[in-house]
């Protein structure tokens, strides 16, 4: 599924991803753990495409095909989704609007006939049901006003009306008390699938107590400093992360 | 100073110019060295507007010079729709007088068209709403990309009477769209709205000045633009609270989007308040587009273009969303989505 080699890349001139390769097998969960400033967030920024994140050297690959020449529109069309750490507001675009224009934009890329209205509104409602979204809300701005724990929950709300392949996860348990969090990640467990694989970004152990990795990666220094199975994230969470620091 | 006074006696130094402070970002002084003789009669077929097949009354005038005067008692919704095109060039002025009796509810959709001659425009409106009337103006301003065009409205109100008004315009070679209201009685509103969409070098601009002079009056005023090319946006907005206009309570909102390095935005909000129980806010922002925000619906799959337009069109959006009148809000959007090349 996601082969990543030897990936280098740098932002306003600064290098922060120096050397990472990870491969994530179709049907797999993989966990990257690491200290604030590791380049967590820029190899979710990366694999989307954002302005700014300027890749050097090194590859990055979804079933074979290169991610790094698309734009940021198409690597989504071919099913790569980034749950974003801070979730932007979209004042005067009602939550609905926006997925129904995102959901088309896809189609039309992969050469899908639109979705119509009826079709669109009942997945939404079912959809909506299940992550215990009060329909109301995605008729209003998406995100505008809302609080911390609701624009995770739009997030996976989004993730699972786009069915997306490839999920990027990043810190998505951040702000989100116990309950949502357990909405959240039965939401992400749901999406699990054996032609699926995800990236979970995350500081902190607890998160993975909810959605339980195949393999657990410490990205410290810009590359994969260590990868394990997931008694390695009970050992991060005794043990913190600072030989990592000591050793970038 | 007026382009009214000029155009009448023919004489370029009677123009508003530079040197007078409300018209320093519009001169037109300094841009018509002569005034086009006067606009020919017009023959043929004239044009009615984006607005007749939803009017009761619909008048359309073309080159007009002659005075237009509606009077409306009627206390139920009564929608006149009035257009004036300009064809041909040369120039014109003209007057329309529209007043409103007591409890009258009128909806003036208002609009401008010309075609691509060099034109000078002029209408001067006298607008006068008696005691809870109610008056929803939509001005729509379709001019010419060689036109110079200027549009004043002195408005009116009285005790408890309603103004609501949206401009929405794509400029001109220069243009601008005054409004002036008073509120001598009690408890009257106002809702003073403005859509600017410019491209290439074109010039708008929305000039307001309300003047308070009742209690218990509000105002509500939100306007939005975006420039791109060379075009120039000029946003003047006056709030005067008015000794012994207590319990004013006044917001005024202005915003715009900045699209290229060579566009402009020129904005002067100003609250001049002499009376003491008052609220009153102002809020202007200028800036370029929310380049996280099209990321993040690029990342959703929309193309950048699609992104783009879904964000632009949301931004003015907010502007049309307050019209009351639903065919007018329809002719509003299709209008936006136009002008933002959606």
């Amino acid at each position: 599924m996601l082969s990543i080699s030897n990936l280098h890349a740098e932002i306003d001139g600064k290098p922060i991803l120096k050397g990472l390769t990870l491969d994530v097998p179709a049907g797999e969960v993989h966990a990257i753990m690491g200290p604030n400033g590791a380049g967590k967030s820029t190899l979710s920024y990366v694999l989307t495409g954002r302005q700014g994140y300027e890749v050097t050297e090194g590859t990055a690959t979804l079933d074979g095909e290169d991610l790094l020449s698309l734009d940021p529109s198409e690597r989504a069309a071919r099913g790569v989704f980034l749950s974003f750490q801070y979730p932007l507001e979209i004042p005067g675009v009602p939550a609905l609007t926006f997925i129904r224009t995102a959901m088309n934009a896809q189609r039309k890329a992969r050469s899908e006939a639109e979705i119509t209205a009826p079709e669109f509104l009942k997945l939404a409602r079912t959809t909506a049901a299940s992550l215990k979204i009060d329909f109301e809300m995605l008729k209003r701005a998406l995100n505008v006003g809302f609080s911390g724990g609701e624009k995770k929950r739009m997030e996976i709300f989004q993730m699972a009306m786009l069915s997306p392949r490839f999920l990027i996860l990043d810190e998505t348990d951040s702000g989100l008390d116990i309950d949502a969090l357990k909405i959240v990640a039965d939401g992400v467990n749901a999406m699990r699938s054996p032609d699926r694989a995800m990236l979970v970004i995350t500081h902190y152990q607890r998160l993975l107590d909810y959605i339980k990795p195949d393999r657990v990666h410490v990205l410290a220094g810009g590359r994969i400093a260590e990868s394990g199975g997931p008694e390695l994230a009970h050992e991060l969470e005794r043990e913190g992360y600072d030989k990592y620091a000591r050793a970038a | 100073m007026s382009l009214a006074a000029a155009l009448k006696a023919s004489d370029v130094t009677l123009l508003p110019s530079k040197r007078d402070e409300d018209w320093k970002w519009t001169d037109l002084r300094g841009l018509l060295r002569v005034l086009p003789p006067p606009s020919q009669p017009f023959v043929g077929e004239a044009p009615v507007g984006p607005f007749a097949g939803l009017a009761n009354l619909p008048i359309h005038v073309v080159n007009a010079s002659d005075p237009v005067v509606i009077r409306s008692a009627s206390a139920a919704p009564y929608v006149v729709a009035l257009h004036f095109a300009a064809l041909g060039g040369g120039s014109h002025s003209a007057t329309a007088q529209i007043e409103l009796a007591e409890g009258a509810n009128l909806i003036l959709l208002e609009s401008y068209e010309g075609d691509d001659a060099d034109y000078v425009a002029n209408l001067d409106l006298k607008i006068s709403v008696g005691a809870n009337g109610r008056l929803e103006r939509i001005i729509l301003a379709a001019d010419g990309v060689n036109a110079v065009s200027v549009s004043t409205a002195d408005v009116t109100l009285g005790a408890g009477a309603q103004l609501a008004q949206t401009v929405l315009t794509d400029g001109a070679r220069r243009q601008r769209i005054e409004t002036r209201v008073a509120h001598p009685g009690a408890g009257a509103s106002v809702r003073l709205d403005a859509a600017y969409l410019l491209a290439d070098k074109r010039h708008a601009d929305l000039t307001t000045v309300v003047e308070h002079q009742g209690v218990d009056g509000t105002t509500s005023q939100l306007t939005k633009g975006v420039v791109r090319d060379q075009s120039r946006g000029v946003f003047q907005g006056r709030i005067v609270v008015a000794e012994g206009a207590d319990r004013t309570d006044a917001r005024m909102g202005h915003h715009a989007l900045i699209l290229s390095d060579k566009a402009e935005i020129d904005a002067k909000p100003e609250l001049l308040i002499f009376a003491d129980d008052v609220q009153c806010a102002h809020g202007n922002t200028i800036g370029a587009f929310d380049e996280d925000a099209l990321f993040y619906a690029q990342q959703r799959g929309m193309p950048e273009d699609v992104a783009r337009g879904l964000l632009t069109e949301a931004f003015v959006g907010e502007v049309i969303d307050r019209i009351e009148h639903d065919g007018a809000r329809e002719v509003a959007k299709a209008w936006a989505a136009k002008g933002l090349g959606l």
